[in-house]
């Protein structure tokens, strides 16, 4: 059983690219379909928890998955297997590239995909604004943490445990106020 | 030591990167400025291997540049900081999920904490623009006005920023495409 979860879900994380929520198809592929280990509805809501804590969503969820199966040794199992194949290409490319970086096609290549990437980056930004920056509080704190974050060395931890703060600070007022309101 | 100190910084990252993927790059940026492990350069370039190969991308970027602080066991020990705070927190979570799901403080939290991880990669993504399209060096050098700005990059980034929004292509066929348009133009 723990060798078939560390299989399925390095098969998952070799054939899928991009990430996130584009591995959610595979997830179910592997993990409903072929295997039947979970409902259809628990794969998306898994996703949806891993998305909400700390760390790569995907590996998130493998943990989840893991742990419902096999406890925390499952956990383990399921981590492993959806990163180990990552980690192996890319230290193969890695070691590969540290020997032809220099060559003056591939600095070219690298010149546009740097370009590509910061425009990605900033793609990413304008997709999931709409989501994320919901009124004018939500404003501010994005306002707040952009600006710290270029004109200032503040380490990144710390501007995301005040934003956070904030959020329930915010909440937390409304719903008073909310309250107070209705009392009138 | 410096698998010590990799270990931690990607512990640090795992455990105060909400949202996957990307958000793991403002981390990076700081790292690059305050270690000197890889240059801002290299972080892009290894963000663009790591969206082109499989696998959760945060893994591929963490494992790329502890390869590029210490080699080999760099990359595995990056890699197992960046995880051990998920499968600590994911494993609790998996015991209690239905209390989890309804929990309010958790929703209030990430009222606070998706616009900042928003901030955090815009700011990081306006730095590298920077980078890649302006010519500071250069530019210090002549003082010319003309010289800062690399007019083939800057077309190349409006083409492409108008074309990665009308068309859904997967992000790996601009990449592929930009490599390519970078060895004909460049």
């Amino acid at each position: 059983m723990l060798i078939k979860l560390f299989l399925s879900f390095a098969y998952i994380g070799t054939f899928t690219f991009g990430g996130g929520y584009a591995m959610l198809p595979m997830f179910h592929r592997v993990l409903v379909e072929k295997h039947r280990w979970l409902e259809k509805d628990e794969v998306t809501e898994f996703f949806s928890v891993g998305q909400c804590l700390p760390g790569a969503i995907a590996p998130n969820a493998a943990v989840i998955v893991g742990y419902k199966q096999r406890g925390i040794i499952g956990s383990i199992a399921a981590v492993l297997g959806v990163t180990l194949p990552s980690v192996v290409l890319i230290l193969l490319i890695a070691s590969l590239l540290d020997n032809v970086a220099g060559h003056p096609i591939i600095q070219r290549a690298f010149i546009g995909l740097r370009i590509c990437v910061s425009v990605l980056i900033l793609n990413t930004v304008f997709k999931l604004w709409k989501n994320s920056v919901v009124d004018k509080s939500a404003i501010l704190i994005f306002a707040a943490v952009f600006l710290l974050s270029v004109f200032t060395n503040l380490p990144v931890a710390v501007l995301v445990v005040a934003a956070g703060l904030c959020g329930i600070a915010i909440t937390n007022l409304r719903r008073s106020n909310a309250f107070n309101g209705g009392a009138k | 030591m410096i698998l010590l100190r990799l270990f931690y910084e990607f512990f640090l990252t795992g455990l105060f990167m909400f949202g996957g993927g990307l958000a793991s790059i403002p981390f990076l940026k700081q790292m690059s400025e305050n270690t000197g492990w890889f240059t801002l350069e290299e972080l892009l370039d290894m963000v663009a291997i790591s969206e082109s190969t499989p696998g959760p991308i945060s893994v591929n970027i963490a494992t790329y540049a502890g390869f590029m602080a210490a080699g080999i066991p760099g990359g595995i020990v990056a890699t197992a900081g960046l995880l051990l705070p998920s499968l600590i927190i994911a494993s609790v979570v998996a015991r209690l999920l239905s209390r989890f799901r309804n929990n309010t403080m958790v929703s209030a939290t990430f009222y606070g904490l998706r616009p900042a991880s928003l901030g955090l990669i815009a700011a990081a993504g306006l730095i590298v623009l920077r980078h890649s399209l302006l010519n500071e060096e250069l530019w210090s050098h002549t003082g010319r006005p003309l010289d800062l700005f690399d007019v083939r990059a800057l077309l190349f980034a409006a083409v492409l920023f108008i074309l990665v929004n009308r068309l859904k292509f997967h992000p790996i066929l601009f990449l592929a495409g930009s490599a390519v348009v970078g060895i004909l133009i460049f």
